[in-house]
């Protein structure tokens, strides 16, 4: 047999060994949900070793000795990531981990006073970190910071042409791992509220909410510094640098939802809907639960400020409770993730997300972002609509040789990535802001 | 209002029918055998290498062809009777018009090598040919390729994605070394070994072998070499798709023979895209153009000119490009494979022997006329513009920042291509212009010319 079958060959076992691998760490948390497994660091910390090894040493196996380049094959073959059956197990498993988490956390040993179940399996590291046992959301939040970073890994690999996605997922990577696990971990261990100091509101809901206005103030100087940075965040930091930059700075760099949909999503971002009537779904769904955030907050802080719990006979409360059912639970969570491997993986920051439709207005309007098409040289080929996220079909663009200005956009950067005929470019530029994606660039003149 | 009927709906055939509902509200009817949608035959490979689906390389919507009230029928056009301006289809209806554009693309050549015909050897170029390769691909366990152009070296990349072992029989010393310079010819042949890819050069097939069964089971090259294999593709280029009117009164040669205004010997009748043959091509074209773009500027030419405002096509300035595995090419302007006697060239390559930049000159007058990039992404409307400008080679190179349109973050090798340069010509040139997207802006907005 040629080297070349001998190469394919061992690239196959070594894979197969890495799913056994990866499998059997998840496994044990499986075990652990049902109490078969003894609690302990030592063996929680395997675990979740034997997931991340399994899927570095997969990744490493898929990449390591293939040239920089552009690597789609068989994205449309692949049981896992072409909505095959392998799509569909992991979109229920990961929806049916979503309502567990959210809804009957008990399930997953969530209790009272003491844990079991797969939280307690947790409460270990969560004693390590901040001296007080796990909750569901410890444990969510353990999973969700190693997912982005055993898969952002993976991403980097896949990408590894681009420097522009090894920097960006280098981003994530840290803002995740250290401004939303590990900073409010260490601020809790030390007795001080809860903050993720990179969450923003609307995304960040409750940030408005009376009790956690409370919790701020009561606490003293660093209470107050949460509060006005978080205000910050809202009126200046936010507008300027998407002025500067577009929302990518936020939605591809930055932020949480984000950060998981670009690493343990890239191999769904092909599956997100890029018809006509999916953008006009779009622009209803995602306006709607903006205004429906602005005027729950709004609510929210009428009653908290005035005392007087209902404005025209409407329970603020109970607007708000609804909004965290709907939105900040079965909307972001059971769909936004659960949905990955069947609707893509940007189904929330696409059709839901608050603060994605306000920078994304002023994405459209006021910034110097766009991505520009390089004159005559598109050929129409599809790979950027495809492997848009956000479903932006962008070859609609790039065929007339149109800027593209697009609110939705995450600049995530991957239809340039992809493209094979280099015409799409992320560039800022400040003479032409309002000229923006305005005219083809016709070279048939 | 006129009749419009187009036979083909390839990419020409297409524009025209946008263009001509755009501009007027003539009936226009779309007739084609190979597929019921356009589809872009660019992307046939990514579909089989599956990085899409074959909705994904449709870029209309199938709403859209209803909304803009462009009828499709989906059949061979089998003869056209001029005089009585109308076309009989195979499926034994016909189809009156006004207007007739022909933009019925290209086909495969076949040189007429003995065995040419057996099953498992086909070109690829229809969408019937992508089927009938998928059909044949479990089956394949080495396969050949015949002739080193742009469709065979994607054929090489489609195999490979299989996990399918290829021998890639290249005529030429280095690959497509009778249109790119040397150095870039050797720059891919290189990069194509290092795919893995069994790559001749030199090598000529002197015949397909079959079995009793009419089926290939190996090659014979000129040497007497013999390869066994379960498929040939046959990449030796394409020639315009004319045969169904070759015997009718349209004068042809080699393409159907159009005129400025892409006008055919008949009136009424016009001819766009791969099919058609330009009578006096404009100075540093050709006559057959064989790409994506020149079909989409011609078909809207064309809806221009039947809409009443006679348009002249003029395809401006050359360029292209293409994809050698992971090597992106760009070319813009005059770049000839071998320099001619007036004309010289400035080379970089980056030292890890993917990248590099070329750009010709006119030895007296010392004028940029064309670039040749491979790995590096520049900025179309910079080059067309420094070509148009008569930019002196120095002047391009103190200005070069301009043009870098690779992804940010990216290696800014402008400095190692200015070091370079003055070292060869004994030179202190420096940097005068950034890379921003402002500065190249207000370098093209600076009384831009036009063609
Ligand atoms: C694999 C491949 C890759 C390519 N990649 C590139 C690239 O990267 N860049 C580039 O610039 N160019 C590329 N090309 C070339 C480019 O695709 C062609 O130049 C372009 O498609 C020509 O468009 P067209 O509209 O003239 O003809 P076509 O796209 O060939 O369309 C003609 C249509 O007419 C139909 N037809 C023909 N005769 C009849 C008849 N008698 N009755 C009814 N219908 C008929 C045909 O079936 C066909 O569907 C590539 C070509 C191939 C095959
Ligand atoms: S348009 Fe490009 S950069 Fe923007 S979201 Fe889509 S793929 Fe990402
Ligand atoms: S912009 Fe690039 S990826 Fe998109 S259709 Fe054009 S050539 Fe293809």
């Amino acid at each position: 047999m040629s080297t070349f079958g001998i190469k394919i060959l061992q690239k196959g076992r070594n894979k197969m060994w890495s799913v056994v691998i990866g499998f059997s760490g998840f496994l044990m948390l499986v075990a652990a949900t049902y109490d078969l497994l003894p609690v302990g660091l030592f063996i929680l910390v395997i675990s979740l070793t034997l997931i991340s090894c399994g899927i570095i040493l997969y990744a490493y196996e898929a990449y390591r000795d293939v040239p920089e380049g552009i690597k789609n094959n068989h994205n449309f073959f692949n049981s896992l990531s072409s909505r095959g059956w392998l799509g569909w197990l992991t979109g229920m498993v990961l929806t049916g981990f979503y309502i567990l988490l959210y809804w009957f956390p008990e399930y997953l040993g969530q209790g009272d006073k003491s844990n079991t179940g797969l939280v307690a399996f947790f409460d270990p590291l969560s004693q390590l970190l901040k001296k007080q046992n796990a909750s569901q959301w410890f444990v969510y939040g353990v999973l969700y910071t190693l997912a982005i970073l055993i898969m952002g890994v993976k991403f980097i690999w896949k990408y590894k042409h681009s420097k522009y996605q090894l920097i960006r997922t280098l981003s994530v990577i840290f803002f995740q791992l250290a401004f939303a696990f590990l900073i409010p971990e260490f601020m809790l261990r030390l007795n001080m509220p809860y903050n993720d100091f990179k969450n923003m509101w609307p995304l960040n809901y409750y940030f408005f909410d009376g009790w956690h206005l409370q919790e701020m103030m009561q606490n003293g100087n660093i209470g107050w510094l949460m509060l006005i940075w978080g205000v910050l965040m809202i009126v200046v930091v936010s507008p300027v640098l998407t002025y500067f930059f577009g929302k990518r700075w936020y939605c591809s760099w930055v932020c949480g939802c984000g950060g998981l949909a670009e690493t343990a999503g890239d191999p769904f971002r092909h599956l997100s809907d890029k018809s006509i009537a999916a953008w006009k779904v779009e622009r209803y769904l995602i306006y709607s639960v903006l205004v429906f955030s602005v005027v729950m907050t709004a609510g929210v802080l009428y009653s908290f400020y005035s005392g007087i719990s209902s404005i025209a006979g409407v329970n603020t409360a109970s607007l708000r409770s609804i909004y965290g059912f709907l939105i900040g639970s079965a909307f972001s969570g059971v769909i936004g993730v659960g949905f990955y491997p069947l609707l893509g993986s940007r189904v929330w920051c696409r059709f839901g997300c608050p603060m994605a439709a306000i920078l994304g207005i002023q994405q459209k309007f006021f910034s110097r972002f766009r991505i520009t098409t390089n004159g005559g040289q598109c050929i129409s080929c599809g790979n950027c609509s495809t492997y848009c996220e956000m479903g932006i079909d962008v070859r609609a663009y790039a065929q007339k040789g149109q800027d593209i200005v697009r609110a939705s956009c995450v600049g995530c950067g991957v239809c340039s990535a992809v493209c094979p005929r280099g015409v799409l470019r992320l560039e800022n530029g400040s003479i032409d802001i309002f000229d923006r994606g305005k005219k083809g660039r016709n070279f048939s003149q | 209002m006129s009749k419009i009927a187009i036979i083909g709906n390839g990419i020409s055939g297409v524009t025209a029918a946008r263009f001509i509902r755009k501009n007027s509200m003539h009936e226009v009817v779309l007739i084609s055998e190979e597929s019921e949608y356009f589809f872009s035959r660019t992307a046939l490979m990514y579909v089989y290498m599956g990085h899409m689906r074959w909705k994904d390389i449709q870029p209309y919507e199938r709403g859209f062809w209803k909304k803009n009230k462009i009828d499709l029928i989906q059949a061979r056009a089998e003869s056209i009777q001029f005089d009585k301006k109308c076309i009989q289809l195979n499926n034994g209806s016909t189809v009156n018009y006004d207007y007739l554009i022909l933009a019925t693309g290209s086909k495969s050549n076949k040189y007429g090598w003995p065995g040419q015909d057996l099953s498992g050897v086909r070109g690829l170029y229809h969408k019937q040919d992508l089927e009938y390769l998928e059909r044949c691909s479990s089956g394949i366990r080495r396969a050949v390729i015949v002739g080193g152009g742009l469709i065979g070296i994607e054929l090489a990349e489609m195999f490979q994605s299989r996990n399918i072992p290829v021998s890639f029989l290249v005529r030429e010393p280095q690959f497509w070394s009778m249109i790119l310079p040397e150095e870039e010819s050797k720059m891919i042949s290189r990069h194509i070994l290092q795919h893995g890819i069994d790559l001749r050069l030199n090598s000529q097939l002197k015949e397909i072998n079959g079995d009793e069964a009419g089926k290939v089971h190996s090659v014979t090259l000129d040497s007497g070499e013999e390869i066994k294999c379960d498929y040939v593709g046959l990449t030796a280029g394409v020639s315009p798709n004319i045969k169904f009117i070759e015997s009718s009164e349209i004068e042809t040669d080699r393409g159907i023979l159009v005129d400025e205004y892409l006008r055919t010997n008949i009136p009424d009748v016009f001819a766009i895209g791969d099919c058609a043959q330009l009578r006096n091509p404009r100075r540093g074209r050709r006559d057959v153009e064989a790409v994506w773009y020149t079909g989409r500027m011609m078909g809207e030419c064309v809806a221009q000119t039947i809409c009443g405002e006679q348009k002249i096509y003029d395809p401006g300035i050359w360029f292209n490009s293409a994809k050698f595995f992971d090597i992106e090419y760009q070319v813009y302007g005059q770049v000839p494979s071998k320099m001619t006697d007036d004309l010289e060239s400035f080379y970089w390559a980056h030292e890890n022997g993917k990248k590099s930049i070329r750009i010709v000159y006119e030895k007296i007058q010392q004028t940029v006329v064309g670039f040749n990039l491979m790995g590096i992404r520049f900025r179309h409307e910079v080059c067309e513009q420094w070509i148009l400008r008569k930019s002196t080679l120095d002047k391009v190179l103190e200005e070069i920042r301009l043009a870098f349109f690779d992804p940010e973050f990216y290696e800014d090798c402008s400095a190692a291509i200015l070091e370079n340069y003055c070292k060869k010509f004994g030179k202190k040139i420096e940097a005068t212009a950034g890379w921003r997207l402002d500065e190249a802006n207000l370098f093209l907005n600076k009384n831009n010319q036009k063609t």
